[in-house]
């Protein structure tokens, strides 16, 4: 590590793994409730638990993506963080923020929380992924502010590189389209549609930049590759995430009371979007086929190698399932979407933090490179449970909204959203039992960086 | 990626590419805000209804169910309930549900609503169920 201001990235990594073990306890009480209905009721409602799940997914790789945001930057910009300071108050203002809105979520009915918060003010509440309380939307926009400007100043005192560069326009498109989650009309419509400029604009549009931007990062310090080829992929992925993304976004506005010709325009640029996810999984393999040296981290090449095939496999092919109008209109809100949901965020983007942190954390924990080979063979396999039961989820899932569309939407006597959850139970069962793998992997994951910790570091055998 | 193929060509397709679709999408964004009363329902869009907007938001209510097939999937469909169920049968349905919930079942909370709030969310639903959603969902199951 070459600039002592990199350190400010330790303790965001260690709090987003620290959410994701939360968000995944969650989950699994989410997965139990679909079973046994009456599970932690009335204490944890299903709409308490989701909301704790979504939310902490959210603020956890929000917290990965400033962590390697100031990790790398100082490493690219060739220069000092303009203010460690800031970063680690900032650090603090954003924990204590996001610890106070889960337990507010957990502690009072939610309607008292909307209460206490004054939402009745400028009414933000209450909408899929942007349940926080305004205080905490306001804050949060403060935090932005406050990171965008310390990234913002180091690059520009610094090297501009286009990875650096292509991490601040994502970065600075997140802060931009989240102002959307301030305007909430009384009119459906228009509520539905400016939301999807958050929900939809950031996961398939500004944070594939990120993406893109960390997952080129981590293949140049493994790999050797020379820069200009790297970035060279870089700007054509993002390109096409944009070109294909932008009015992808109409795969939203089939059935929410907008123009019929969304349908057109949803159906035909969504279509192409998986196409920069299927460029990322060849850039993956050919840099790391081309590679001009091997790094002894060998666990971080592998969560690279596993971001790029997942993200294709989650957000490209799953995504392109159910995105076609015609077939959409028999799918839309069902656990087809939910399926897809899990894979896409998997493998995108819990997959690209999980891989800048296997990267960062050996050198922040004051290794030269990598961590000792028995801790690396301990988060490789975390890799493969976690990655594995994540494919089993998803494939349950399917199997369940298959069986559900089906019954609820296409046969000859359409059945009732009620009895067709009963009749996909077995799907549901199976799903929880992925999860507990997921969640034996994750604790396997953990444990990596406790175990080997007093071994030497992992070498390249030559 | 060929040799022929430079990394400056490919910064441009990717400024290029982003704005020109950007802007595109803020003209198709204002031909829709433009249209939408069109199909929007707002005509019917009443104090009570917007009051209804406020209870449903302050209450969750996305965090189980779909409206227009939007939100969480551990409940039914609601843009189409009031169709399914009629104005009482939305507001005796949220009114009867059981403090300690069901055993073994999924069970709505009881939110306590006061008459004017259950009328309101009410009334809410109708204004969605009567939006021009595309013929969608496929059936009154939702």
């Amino acid at each position: 590590m070459k600039y002592t201001s990199q350190m400010v990235a330790k303790p965001y990594f260690i709090a987003a793994i620290g959410l994701f073990i939360g968000q995944i306890l969650f989950g699994i009480i989410m997965g139990m409730q679909y079973v046994v209905g009456d599970f932690l009721f009335p204490e944890i409602p299903f709409n308490v638990a989701r909301m704790v799940h979504t939310n902490l997914l959210i603020v956890w790789l929000l917290f990965g993506f400033m962590g390697a945001a100031y990790y790398m930057v100082p490493d690219e910009a060739e220069t000092e963080l303009h203010s460690p300071l800031l970063a680690k108050l900032m650090f603090w203002v954003f924990l204590v923020a996001g610890a106070l809105t889960i337990l507010g979520y957990l502690l009072v009915p939610y309607a008292q929380l909307a209460d206490i918060t004054m939402n009745d003010l400028l009414p933000t509440m209450g909408r899929e992924f942007l349940e926080q309380p305004t205080i905490t939307k306001i804050g949060i926009v403060i935090v932005a502010l406050a990171f965008l400007y310390n990234i913002g100043m180091t690059i520009l005192k610094g090297r501009k590189t286009v990875i650096s560069l292509v991490l601040l326009i994502g970065l600075i498109g997140l802060a931009v389209f989240f102002l959307f989650a301030f305007y909430n009309p009384d009119n459906l419509v228009l509520d539905k549609y400016f939301w999807w400029f958050v929900v939809h604009l950031w996961v398939e549009g500004v944070w594939e930049l990120i993406l893109g931007s960390l997952l080129a990062y981590v293949l140049i310090k493994t790999t050797g590759v020379d820069r200009e080829v790297i970035e060279k992929w870089l700007y054509v992925i993002i390109a096409m995430a944009l070109i294909t993304g932008l009015i992808g976004t109409g795969h939203h506005y089939y059935w929410i009371g907008t123009p019929e010709y969304w349908q057109w325009w949803g159906s035909i640029f969504s279509a192409m979007e998986p196409i920069p996810f299927f460029m990322m999984t060849l850039f993956a393999f050919n840099m790391v086929n081309k590679r001009r040296r091997e790094h002894p981290n060998k666990a971080a090449v592998l969560w690279a190698l596993g971001c790029a095939v997942m993200a294709f496999l989650g957000a490209g092919v799953w995504g392109f399932l159910h995105t076609l109008s015609p077939v959409n209109y028999y799918t839309h809100g069902t656990q087809i979407t939910a399926a897809h949901g899990h894979m896409a965020f998997y493998g995108a983007y819990v997959m690209v933090v999980l891989a800048i942190i296997s990267y960062a954390m050996p050198m922040l924990r004051g290794r030269k490179a990598a961590n000792s080979n028995i801790s690396q063979v301990w988060e490789m396999w975390s890799f493969w449970l976690m990655t594995i039961s994540m494919v089993f989820i998803t494939l349950f899932l399917t199997g369940a909204g298959i069986v559900q569309v089906y019954l609820q939407r296409m046969g000859e006597n359409p059945q009732s959203f009620m009895v067709v959850q009963d009749k996909v139970e077995l799907f549901y069962w199976l799903r929880e039992g992925a999860g507990l793998v997921f969640l034996v992997g994750l604790i396997v994951y953990v444990l990596s960086f406790f175990v080997g910790q007093n071994e030497p570091e992992a070498e390249v055998k030559s | 990626m060929s040799q022929a193929f430079t990394k400056s060509m490919a910064r441009n397709i990717f400024y290029g590419g982003s704005v020109f679709f950007l802007l595109l999408l803020a003209v198709l964004t204002f031909d829709t805000v433009k249209t939408l009363p069109k199909s929007d329902n707002s005509e019917n869009l009443t104090a009570q209804v917007a009051k209804g907007k406020h209870v449903w938001e302050n209450n969750n209510c996305i965090g189980c169910h779909t409206l227009l097939g939007e939100g969480a999937y551990f409940a039914p469909e609601l843009g189409n309930v009031h169709k399914r169920l009629g104005k009482a049968g939305v507001i005796a349905f949220i009114k009867s549900r059981p403090v300690k919930g069901i055993p073994g079942r999924r069970s709505m909370p009881q939110f306590n609503l006061t008459d004017d709030e259950l009328d309101a969310v009410a009334e809410f639903l109708k204004y969605t169920s009567e939006i021009n959603a595309q013929n969608w969902p496929p059936n009154i199951q939702g």
